[in-house]
Parts: structure tokens; sequence; C-alpha cells
């Protein structure tokens, strides 16, 4: 319990944690985001009306699934080094080569996201133009 | 083990839950004929909230031996355990910013309203969006 602390946000970031610190503020970020976004995201759909529809369009917009996809899949990675690392204590000895590990199953399923994502994306787009297109054609 | 210390360790296993739920709406998905016209979005919904609205797009399987009940119980146990995760960190992220012991019984008391109040919306929003598609389904 830190009750007499006196140290300020940007002092906390100077300290030079490396690889852990990073994925801890990470972990920190993506968990405030999916508890903003998810809430955000249900209450719009419960109110409805033009705020909840203005909030949702933006919730299913690609860049932000993108921003929503790289929350969860972290979080849910990190979280399970965390767990793993914290009812084996004994295996905090490789905090470093876990964190390594991490990367590199994120990274990958992570990019794969991005990439359907996108494509998902760009294939609606297309498909809208073709119509607007037809329907051009037709009139 | 004050309540702390049974939190700290509830964010551990429901982290671990969460897996076990996560990959059970996916099999589950998958067994009851879940194949084609998936995407991203398809199979996280699957994954968090179970099969009950993806029947629309895949007509199959809303009896069997994966029926209603269990899936339905899944999804509604991982609202409940993603709530009680994630505004329990909310808390421990506040606790590290405010340090004065009235802040923090505050903080308590709005997470714990807060708690079964967003779980029960969001259980209502999902009811009525499964309803909204079943008779989408039915309609057509």
């Amino acid at each position: 319990m830190a009750r007499e602390r006196n140290v300020g946000v940007i002092q906390g970031l100077r300290y030079q944690g490396g690889g852990p610190q990073t994925a801890w503020l990470l972990h920190r970020i993506s968990g405030l985001g999916i508890v903003l976004f998810v809430t955000a995201h249900i209450l719009a759909s419960f109110l409805g009306g033009d705020l909840g529809q203005f909030i949702n369009k933006i919730y299913e917009s690609w860049w932000f699934q993108i921003i929503v996809i790289f929350c969860a899949l972290f979080h849910g990675i990190n979280g399970l080094r965390i767990t793993i690392l914290d009812l084996w204590p004994k295996l905090i000895e490789y905090q470093r080569e876990a964190i390594w590990v991490e990367w590199f199953v994120f990274l990958p399923v992570f990019g794969l996201a991005v990439i359907v994502i996108v494509r998902t994306a760009w294939e609606v787009r297309m498909a809208q133009n073709r119509e607007a297109c037809l329907s051009i054609n037709a009139a | 083990m004050n309540f702390e210390t049974l939190m700290w360790l509830f964010t551990r296993l429901s982290a671990l839950a969460m897996y076990v739920l996560l990959l059970a709406g996916v099999i589950g998905a998958l067994i009851m004929g879940a194949r084609n016209q998936m995407n991203l979005a398809d199979v996280l919904r699957w994954a968090f909230t179970s099969k009950r609205h993806s029947c629309a797009k895949h007509k199959r399987a809303r009896s069997g031996p994966l029926g209603d009940t269990f899936l339905e119980n899944c999804r509604q146990f991982t609202v409940f355990t993603a709530a009680a995760h994630g505004l329990h960190g909310v808390l421990s992220v506040l606790d590290d910013y405010f340090a004065q012991p009235r802040v923090r019984v505050l903080f308590r008391v709005i997470i714990t309203i807060l708690m079964p109040v967003l779980s029960a919306i969001g259980i209502y929003v999902h009811l009525d969006f499964i309803g909204r598609c079943l008779n989408e389904y039915s309609s057509i």
C-alpha cells in the first residue's frame, strides 16, 4: 500500500523499467481502454437515440476496432503471463524471457487481426461503391 | 487472507476463467456448425457471447447437445466475471493515485454499486439484441 508516497505520473514514467515497465504501462492503458470502450458501447446500445448511434458507429468503425483489438489482445496475453508468473512464483526468475515470448505471440496475432480488419473494411467499401455505381446506372 | 488478497487472487483466477469461457464459446460455435462467412468480429462475438444471435447467419442447431442453456449460462457468467474483473481493475488503478482513506472508501462504494448495475444493463442489451436477431431469423 503506497499511502505516503510522493511520486508524480511524469516522474514515474522516467523510471527506467525496461520491458516489464512497458508491459505494466500497456496493461494498465489497455485495461482502462477496455473498461471505457465496452462500457460506452453497452450504454450507447442501452440508451439508443442519436448519441447512442453516433457512439456505436465510432465503436464499429475499422480504425477503432484496431484499437479495441489491441487492448483486448495485449491485456489478454500479458494477463496470462502475469497469472502464470503469479501462481507459480518460482518462474518470476524468467520474467524477461516471458515478456519476449509474450511479444512473440502478440505481434503475429495482432498483425493478422489488423490485416483481416482492414481487408474486410476495404471489401465493404468496394461493395458499397459498386452498389452506388449500379444504382446510378439504373437511374 | 483479507479482502484485498482475495481480490488479488480473484483477478488471476477470473483471467483464467475468461480464457476457458472464450474457448468454450469459440469451440461451441464451431461444433454447432459455424463455418462460413466467419470474420473476426463474429469470432469475438461467439467467444464472449455464445451463439444464439449467430443463428440468423448460420441456420443450424438451435437445439442439440450444446443447446441454449449451457452457452447462455456461459455468456452471463462471462459478463459478470468480466465486469467484476474490470471494475476491480479500475479500483486498483485508482488506489495507485488516491491515498486518502475516505476517497478510497468512496471509490469502493461507487464501484460496488456500478458492478451489478452495469452487468444487468449489459445482459439486458444483449438479450434485446438476441431477441431482435431471432425475430429477423424467424421472418426469413
